[in-house]
């Protein structure tokens, strides 16, 4: 693993004490940070200046309608009731039920999630793929034109906003140049041709063998999953350059190179291959920050998924489901800083031997 | 990155490559309508709680009405469930006569007990649309008397008035009265609950189409109804799919993946208007854009600035401009095409007058005014178009823009101080619209009912007598009259600034025809559209 | 010349003889390698033509950014030599709209600045010099504060406050505090227990007033460095808000809402949607340019 750590013949079961350990304390971290958010969402919730009963009934229901409405929805209750009902509920997964399409939020939230999922994976991949590489040469290259250029080129991923990029890239990809699918996921004439089984749906047209229906999912994915990717690029070759840096100034390079050993292997296998500890934890934030990219482009490119499901909520004032996906959005990023977390400790020797 | 992680990569970045040399061409099925609209407004598809445009026309394609209304001529009023109909001597009971041989396409026959079951269930279950048929004094107590089966094929309805004849009629006309499958519906009762639980992500109709998923959102799939009683549809299979957005649903249409796109505003609506593989059908609809003036500001009560603010809106050019195609100029509660409309446009854009008006009312300098605006980008582009030319009279305007909820949340309670909207009528007799726009029988703020007028403050005893004695009148000819002078007076007094009626647009692809574009949404039909090569 | 060159030899003294002195001389050698790194001077002649044009906006606006020309004929023309960037759907000239939506855009800044760096100090200081359970009850909403994503939890606090400028630039600085705070606490953590603190509290010091007067001020400059670099991040924040019509509300001239109102017409008139998005392009490349240089000059390491 690591050229430079005597440790290492300790073998990674050395770290199960302390990964229990940091697990316990993260459970606990974890439990009071979701009750935070609970509370968050809550009062968020109840200062929303729109009356929630006409989301149910509509403008033009008879009072008895409304009333009948009032009463099941419980907001006759306290506000500490209201609140305990809805600690309750969150606690056995039932977020309440969406006003706008009538069923439970963790069902819809099932059912999109899975397509922001294809999506952030797609780009998180095109980002690692691209990212990795041109940090790797930036560091090699260091100064120099190659090295500036990538950085500018990153540095526009950091500027350009998502969504303009988005629709500028329909505009010229799909309606001018019609090299790519247009908005949605897949074409209708496909759609009743896929059996939904894990939601993503390459996974599903592979496996059912349907290459005409993979095709397309995969022209409708192709612009979206270039955007996000070309922004986790930017994030993720930055991050490599730094850390493949420090590793160029370690000793054992410097041994190495004296050795005679080739440059080539020097840098893609010995720096590299310590570098990637650091970067398993940059590559998973930048997925979390993937989910959060996806609101702006689903937007743009009618993406039906979880973002696209939070702005639509958002715009007809069901704030029980904006409230379920920002609950799962932040569950989900706690869930990923975590996992980075014991990736980390489980990768990374010397951390191991700090703690 | 593990070697595993590696191919899969190389696989995509290789068929991503591989895809940019492929123009993507899609096709419509031969046999399936596609449709692009925005159809998040979809929350139930159960006829007794449908309000909604979209959720309308699928019912309205899915399910029959006892009785219905030619769509080019809506005084023509013909059975579809019911063969015949009797009004008894003392105008407050109809008897309704069912057309033999009719059957559900669930496969059973139609009876009278349908119909019954399903307007006693309407009142029952309360929902939003309810009050079309508990303005005739029904009510979850009584209506197990005032709706009754008097034999097989006989039913008869009794209300507490002597209402004109067609506004019941009509209101049977609405989803609200559309007949379900008594016998499929209460087989999926739970807790009593007739059904209701089940029938809002399900079907038990009679139309030409059966639903067959509705996905919010998403999708709405309707297939073709084999056991329907008329000719049978020549499409298989009909999908509608949520695309909010004109431009994309333009860009859609382009490419050929959708057959018809129904939300496309005045710019796609010009640049497809050159397209060869398009056409362009568009009919009246009865909705109508106002601004509703907030009786409770001291400045907007007066009435030379109501008056004023009927000048300061350039209707002509924003018909022409903003809105081109999408609307007409129109100035009266009663839309086009309604019995009584009444279809004379006195006011136009002139500044002068305007502030003529204003100087009287003690306002020379004009005066500072909010407008709640929903966010959609055409009511957002008519409000800021508005505030354009009210400012050259001086009165500052202020946008607060919301989504659709805070907007009416806050035009409910009184707070606004003006409300730019769109109304479309419920049902097709014009006390739909009378009701709200002239009547107000309680202006307190504790009101059991919130029509248009009492959301303005506007009190008016008077008037609502006016349009409560027009709903008693049978003469057709007398009636429409009433309903003419009714408008004139509130065109000059009201405290609503009516400008424009709706035109829905359909952009269409070349060789789809046969789409029936109707005044109401559950009126427009697909069931004759073809499509040919 | 003799006086600029005992000035600069003033501010480099290796023995400065007040913290004054040295604190203008650590600025100074900040901005001479700052001035060498070329990426780092485009971003701040951006930065800078974007307070000038704000600054300025009513001079070089060629027509009013509100209220629009004849709807009949000056909508959506192209751009030209009378409407530079073309005009949008009210016949507004779009490139008298952008340099009024500087302004906002400053605004924005500015004010998430002013709200958030005050919170996270405090927040910061205070769980830092404390320590103990105080530390770790404002350490752990830092951290629910944190388990959301920015923009996601932005949304949800503009849909509770409703729509609007005011109520965006309050979302934005109430999700942006927590990385200030949690860098405060770190800060502090290495000097609470430094002689002169001590010596400070020895002398009768409230805490209130230790941190106020001598903690908050050590830690201010690295807290308002790192504000700067993220002011990039809270100008897309701002327009991904007005974008999704949360922001700024028409007319405002704000770049994401006026992206949002041309997307309808990109395809016909593509100059609607795309200028306001150079502009915000142009912009945050500028404060990130300038960033990257501060980095590059302030944290030697992490720009190795």
């Amino acid at each position: 693993m690591s050229t430079t750590s005597p440790e290492n013949s300790g073998g990674r079961w050395g770290a199960l004490p302390i990964l229990g350990m940091k697990a316990g304390k993260l459970t606990a971290t974890i439990a009071v940070t979701f009750f935070g958010l609970l509370v968050v969402t809550f009062l968020i919730g109840r200062v929303v200046p729109v009356d929630p009963v006409l989301a149910v009934v509509g403008d033009r229901a008879s009072k008895s309608t409304y009333d009948a409405a009032y009463l099941a929805l419980g907001l006759d209750k306290p506000l500490y009731h209201q609140f305990w009902i809805y600690l309750k509920n969150a606690l056995s997964g039932d977020l309440g039920v969406s006003v706008l399409t009538k069923k439970p939020i963790i069902e819809d939230i099932a059912r999109v999630f899975p397509a922001t999922l294809e999506l952030a994976t797609a780009g998180i991949l095109l980002g690692t793929i691209t990212g990795v590489p041109l940090g790797v040469w930036g560091a090699v290259r260091q100064g120099k034109l190659a090295d500036q250029v990538i950085r500018v080129v990153g540095l526009v991923g950091y500027s350009a906003p998502i969504f303009w990029l988005g629709l500028l890239g329909l505009l010229v990809f799909y309606a001018k140049l019609g090299w790519v699918a247009g908005p949605g996921r897949i074409d209708i004439a496909y759609e009743y041709s896929v059996t939904q089984v894990t939601g993503l749906l390459l996974i599903d047209t592979a496996m059912q063998g349907n290459w005409a229906a993979f095709v397309n999912v995969l022209a409708h994915l192709a612009l979206p999953a270039t955007l996000l990717g070309y922004f986790s690029m930017a994030y993720i070759s930055r991050m490599t350059r730094s850390f493949m840096l420090a590793e160029l100034a370690q000793e054992y390079v410097t041994t190495a190179r004296v050795k005679g050993v080739a440059e080539w292997r020097i840098i893609w296998l010995h720096a590299l291959r310590n570098a990637a500890v650091p970067l398993v934890t940059v590559i998973a934030l930048s997925y979390a920050g993937l989910l959060e990219g996806s609101v702006l482009t689903e937007t743009v490119f009618a993406w039906p998924g979880l973002g696209q499901y939070l702005t639509n909520s958002l715009q007809n004032a069901d704030m029980n489901a904006v409230l379920g996906g920002t609950l799962v959005i932040g569950i989900i990023f706690v869930g990923l800083n975590l996992l980075s977390d014991l990736l980390y400790t489980v990768l990374d020797p010397r951390v191991r031997r700090r703690t | 990155m593990s070697y595993i992680t590696k191919q899969i990569a190389a696989a995509f970045m290789a068929s991503a490559i591989g895809l940019a040399s492929v123009p993507v061409q899609a096709q419509t099925p031969p046999d399936t309508l596609i449709q692009a609209w925005q159809i998040d407004d979809v929350i139930s598809l159960d006829p007794a709680e449908v309000f909604e445009f979209t959720a309308s026309e699928v019912l309205g394609n899915s399910y029959q009405p006892l009785v219905g209304y030619d769509v080019k001529d809506v005084s023509d009023i013909f059975g579809v469930i019911a063969e015949s109909w009797e009004v008894s001597e003392d105008g407050k009971t109809f008897t309704f006569t069912i057309k033999p041989g009719l059957q559900f396409a669930s496969g059973n026959p139609i009876t009278a007990a349908d119909p019954v079951f399903s307007l006693q269930r309407a009142v029952k279950l309360d929902k939003s649309p309810a009050f079309i048929l508990t303005q005739f004094g029904l009510n979850a107590e009584n209506v197990d008397q005032m709706v009754r089966q008097t034999g097989d094929m006989t039913m008869e309805l009794e209300m507490d008035k002597a209402y004109a004849p067609t506004l019941l009629l009509y209101c049977l006309t609405a989803t609200v009265g559309f007949v379900v499958d008594k016998e499929l519906v209460m087989s999926h009762e739970a807790d009593g609950d007739f059904g209701y639980e089940w029938l809002k992500t399900n079907y038990a109709g009679s139309g030409a189409f059966t639903i067959r998923d509705w996905r919010a959102n998403e999708v709405i799939v309707l297939e073709r109804n084999e056991n329907f009683s008329g000719d049978a549809s020549p499409m298989a299979r009909a999908i509608y799919r949520h695309i909010p957005e004109g431009s994309t649903q333009r860009l859609l249409l382009e490419k050929g993946d959708i057959d018809i796109a129904r939300n496309l505003g005045a710019e796609e609506i010009i640049a497809l208007a050159d397209n060869a593989d398009i056409k362009i059908e568009d009919g009246i609809k009865g909705s109508i854009y106002y601004m509703g003036l907030n009786q409770k500001n001291e400045n907007l009560m007066k009435p030379e600035v109501r008056e004023a603010m009927k000048y300061l809106v350039d209707y002509a050019t924003i018909a022409d401009t903003i809105m081109k195609g999408k609307v007409k100029v129109h100035q009266a509660f009663l839309p086009e095409g309604f019995l009584g409309a009444l279809n004379d446009n006195p006011y136009a854009l002139n500044v002068e007058k305007a502030k003529e008006l204003l100087a009287a009312a003690d306002l020379p300098d004009g005066f500072t005014v909010t407008m709640d605006t929903r966010n959609t980008p055409e009511i957002t582009a008519m409000a800021e178009a508005i505030q354009q030319t009210m400012a050259d009279a001086g009165i500052k305007m202020e946008l607060i823009p919301g989504d659709g909820q805070q907007t009416l949340t806050k035009y409910r309670a009184r707070n606004h101080d003006i409300y730019i909207g769109r109304w479309g009528p419920d049902y097709q007799d014009p006390h739909t619209n009378a009701d709200t726009f002239a009547r107000n029988p309680d202006n307190g703020d504790d009101a059991a009912s919130k029509p248009l007028a009492w959301r303005n403050a506007w009190d008016i005893p008077e008037m609502t007598k006016q349009a409560d004695a027009a709903v008693l009148e049978k003469d057709a000819k007398a009636r429409a009259d009433m309903y003419i002078a009714l408008q004139q007076e509130h065109q000059k007094v009201s405290p609503f600034v009516i400008m424009f009626q709706e035109i829905e647009v359909l952009g269409i692809r070349k060789d789809v025809n046969g789409f029936i574009i109707g005044p109401s949404f559950n009126d427009n039909s697909f069931r004759q559209v073809t499509k040919s090569e | 010349m003799s006086a600029g060159v005992s000035r600069r030899d003033w501010l480099l003294s290796e023995q400065p003889a007040s913290r004054r002195q040295a604190k203008l001389g650590q600025a100074y050698r900040t901005w001479v390698q700052l001035r060498r790194n070329k990426l780092a001077m485009v971003g701040l002649g951006i930065v800078l033509v974007l307070v000038l044009a704000a600054i300025f906006a009513d001079v070089i606006a060629p027509y009013d950014p509100l209220s629009g020309g004849d709807l009949r004929t000056a909508r959506l023309l192209p751009p030209s030599w009378a409407h530079l960037m073309g005009t949008d759907d009210q016949a507004r000239d779009i490139f008298s709209r952008i340099v009024h939506g500087s302004r906002l855009t400053l605004m924005v800044v500015a004010m998430v600045a002013v709200i958030a760096t005050p919170i996270g100090l405090a927040v910061g200081t205070t769980a830092g010099y404390f320590g103990g359970w105080v530390d770790t009850v404002l350490m752990r909403i830092t951290d629910i504060f944190l388990a959301f994503p920015r923009l996601i939890l932005a949304l949800a606090f503009v849909a509770a406050l409703g729509p609007g400028i005011e109520n965006a630039i309050i979302a934005i600085a109430i999700t942006s505090w927590p990385p200030y705070a949690r860098l405060a606490r770190a800060e502090t953590l290495t000097i609470r227990n430094a002689d002169y603190i001590d010596a400070i509290r020895l002398q009768g010091a409230g805490s209130g007033r230790i941190i106020w007067g001598h903690v908050v001020p050590l830690c201010m400059s690295s807290v308002i460095v790192r504000v700067t670099l993220d002011m990039a991040g809270i100008i897309l924040t701002a327009a991904g808000l007005g974008f999704l019509g949360l922001g700024a509300q028409p007319p405002q001239p704000e770049w994401g809402a006026m992206i949002a109102s041309g997307r309808r017409f990109i395809i016909d008139f593509w100059w609607v949607a795309t200028m306001p998005g150079i502009a915000i392009f142009v912009v945050s490349l500028g404060f990130n340019l300038l960033g990257d240089g501060l980095r590059d000059v302030l944290d030697p390491k992490a720009a190795q």
